[in-house]
């Protein structure tokens, strides 16, 4: 009983330890204006993605050929598209669709590829073979093309299964509300964990020889606990960073599948498919070109400017080791 | 572990990789529901179904369409096209590799220009204004998709001034090539000189630059012959693996362009189903990554003396 004691302090001092430094880091960050102004920028946007559609008073699919092609108005500040539905709409509408596939895609990755890091850095030997043998092959794959070719298989599967009944059936008409889009979250989940993976393997690796996870070990701790209270959180800076400069890499492969037209479904817009149907128009109307593809470019130009100041944000703490 | 069996561990890895990834797209492209004769317009006759299956092997068990396509793999083969019946897979490849790698080179030598000189500029001139700027360049460059850049090229330079023509293919000394290298090459000059500068940087505040510095050398002489060359060695590395990304990354500029290369080609057979193409794109593709990533591993050493030791 004594030993579980002494494991639960040397926890508990550990953690405090990390929230502090935690705490420094964002000091740091918030001295950094492009990654605040990019905090800020992504805050609004999130803000627009939710509650955008109720205010608009226009429908991102409704057709209305009495308006097609007007250039932007009071009344259609971004003007219409070729079908007259209002831009300004379908940007919000798409803002919903990036940045869900920037944040779940995240997730998978999350969920896939902590899990495997820890096992195959703190256990080693057979365990860290077989899946480090993994992230080689993966390595090695074209990424769009399997992505394209994982969202084929998947959308196949959910076309059938709207036929049947039960959890396949509950997922491919959530996937029909969505736009399609539940095969580019898991195909890009399957292939982007390499990274996050090989992050926690390298820092388990190191960490578990360090004195902390020896003392706690020695009070008694089992390696489940040793894993989720010290190692993991030591390993949390790094893969925070990773996952914040990974969303816009998520992102820009949904605007590039969706901009190739195999990606999310019409009349669902997305910036991609938007710029896609801009293109051939783009000398009479060049704005129907530019407000989605400025939008897009902000947006990864935000996460990207704010994954770079955590990253100098944490750095220092790293650099401590 | 000695050097040359380091090499031949390296060489023979390939095999097990490749496999790997041919397994999984095999059955992954099998697995998706519905055949490549049933998304035409007119429905085929179930006789002329079955008698297309029949030719094309696809009633074999799967298992025996698996080996022998790999069989024919191997022998350089990758079988017939579903939708054009006159070419085979092996001739579509043959046709379109080499203008997405002309393409591909003539971006990778632009990235390599402007990606070098961009991140000398930032490292050199550190924290000043033209490192701000040049380091701003290289986040825009990296947050600003190929299709974009690739529209507004055409649509600046093609359609609205009239320099440049507005797509087509003509080989690499036509001026058509501008604007899809450009656009291509645009990502990979801001991952290279962010890479350039990080890299630089380290190596400029080094012991050796210091005396070299001391010994009165001049500044230019300094950071050109005994800086960069050392800081250039993990771009190098980087220079690999973007180069394997132009060429499997170079569909949308392709399909903007109106270049007949091969990612055009994918992104018209994953939506015709044309197994064989889908199939032996990725396995090529996988390959040209495989390959870089282990010319770029056997490389280092050679050009960094401390690493082989």
């Amino acid at each position: 009983m004594a030993a579980v004691t002494v494991a639960q302090t040397a926890d508990r001092t550990h953690v405090r330890e990390i929230e502090g430094l935690w705490k420094q880091a964002f000091r740091r960050l918030r001295k950094n204006k492009l990654a605040v102004i990019s905090m800020w920028f992504i805050l609004f946007l999130m803000l627009v993605a939710i509650f955008g559609p109720y205010l608009s008073p226009y429908s991102y699919s409704k057709q209305d050929y009495g308006l097609v092609t007007k250039p932007p108005s009071w009344a259609h500040p971004f003007g219409t598209d070729q079908l007259g539905r209002d831009i300004l709409t379908r940007l919000v509408f798409g803002a919903r669709v990036s940045l869900t596939v920037g944040f779940v895609v995240q997730l998978v990755i999350l969920v896939i590829g902590v899990p495997l890091g820890a096992i195959a850095g703190y256990f080693g030997g057979a365990w860290d073979m077989i899946i480090m043998r993994v992230v080689d092959v993966l390595y090695a794959l074209p990424n769009l093309l399997f992505v394209v070719v994982i969202m084929t298989f998947l959308r196949g599967q959910l076309a059938l299964g709207q036929e049947q009944t039960g959890f396949l059936a509950a997922l491919a008409r959530f996937d029909a509300q969505t736009g399609g889009l539940i095969g580019v979250y898991i195909g890009l989940g399957l292939i982007g964990w390499l990274t996050v993976a090989r992050i926690v393997r390298a820092g388990s690796m190191s960490l578990k020889e360090r004195e902390f996870v020896e003392a706690a070990r020695s009070a008694g701790a089992e390696d489940r606990r040793i894993l989720l209270k010290h190692v993991l959180p030591n390993t949390l800076a790094p893969v925070v960073v990773a996952s914040t400069l990974g969303i816009p890499g998520a992102i820009l492969y949904e605007a590039g599948i969706s901009f190739l037209g195999l990606g999310v479904i019409p009349p669902m817009p997305s910036w991609g498919l938007m710029i896609a149907e801009a293109i051939p128009n783009m000398r009479a109307y060049p704005y129907m070109l530019v407000f989605p593809a400025v939008t897009l470019s902000l947006t990864v130009l935000a996460f990207n400017f704010l994954g770079d100041g955590l990253r100098d944000a944490v750095d220092p703490w790293m650099k401590r080791g | 572990m000695n050097r040359s069996a380091y090499v031949i561990r390296r060489v023979l890895l390939i095999f097990p990789t490749m496999l790997a990834i041919y397994t999984i797209t095999f059955f992954l492209v099998h697995a998706t529901p519905g055949s490549p004769w049933s998304n035409q317009d007119k429905p085929l006759p179930k006789a002329v179904v079955d008698k297309l299956n029949e030719a094309y092997g696809l009633n074999d068990p799967l298992w025996q369409q698996y080996i022998n396509y790999l069989k024919n793999v191997l022998q350089g083969d990758f079988g017939p096209s579903f939708t054009s019946r006159s070419r085979t897979v092996t001739d579509i490849i043959s046709d379109t590799l080499p203008v997405s790698i002309q393409l591909g080179l003539v971006s990778m030598v632009i990235a390599m220009i402007v990606g070098v000189t961009l991140g000398t500029i930032g490292a050199v001139r550190h924290n000043t204004w033209a490192d701000y700027l040049s380091s701003f360049a290289a986040i825009v460059g990296i947050s600003t998709p190929s299709y974009v850049i690739a529209s507004l090229l055409v649509l600046f330079f093609a359609s609205y001034l009239g320099w440049l023509p507005t797509n087509g293919w003509d080989g690499v000394f036509s001026v058509k090539i501008i604007i899809p290298a450009i656009a291509l090459a645009f990502y990979p000059s801001a991952i290279l000189a962010r890479y350039t500068r990080s890299s630089l940087l380290d190596v400029l505040s080094s012991d050796y630059v210091r005396t070299a510095r001391a010994k009165g050398q001049r500044e230019r002489i300094v950071v050109v012959r005994h800086a960069l060359r050392n800081a250039l060695l993990p771009v190098v590395t980087v220079g690999g693996v973007v180069f394997a990304d132009i060429i499997t990354g170079s569909f949308f500029v392709e399909t903007i362009c109106g270049v007949p290369g091969l990612g055009r080609y994918f992104v018209s057979s994953i939506s015709s189903r044309d197994y064989p193409v889908v199939l032996g794109t990725v396995l090529l593709f996988g390959f040209i990554i495989t390959l870089m990533n282990l010319i770029v591993d056997l490389i280092y050493p050679l050009l960094d003396p401390r690493m082989s030791r």
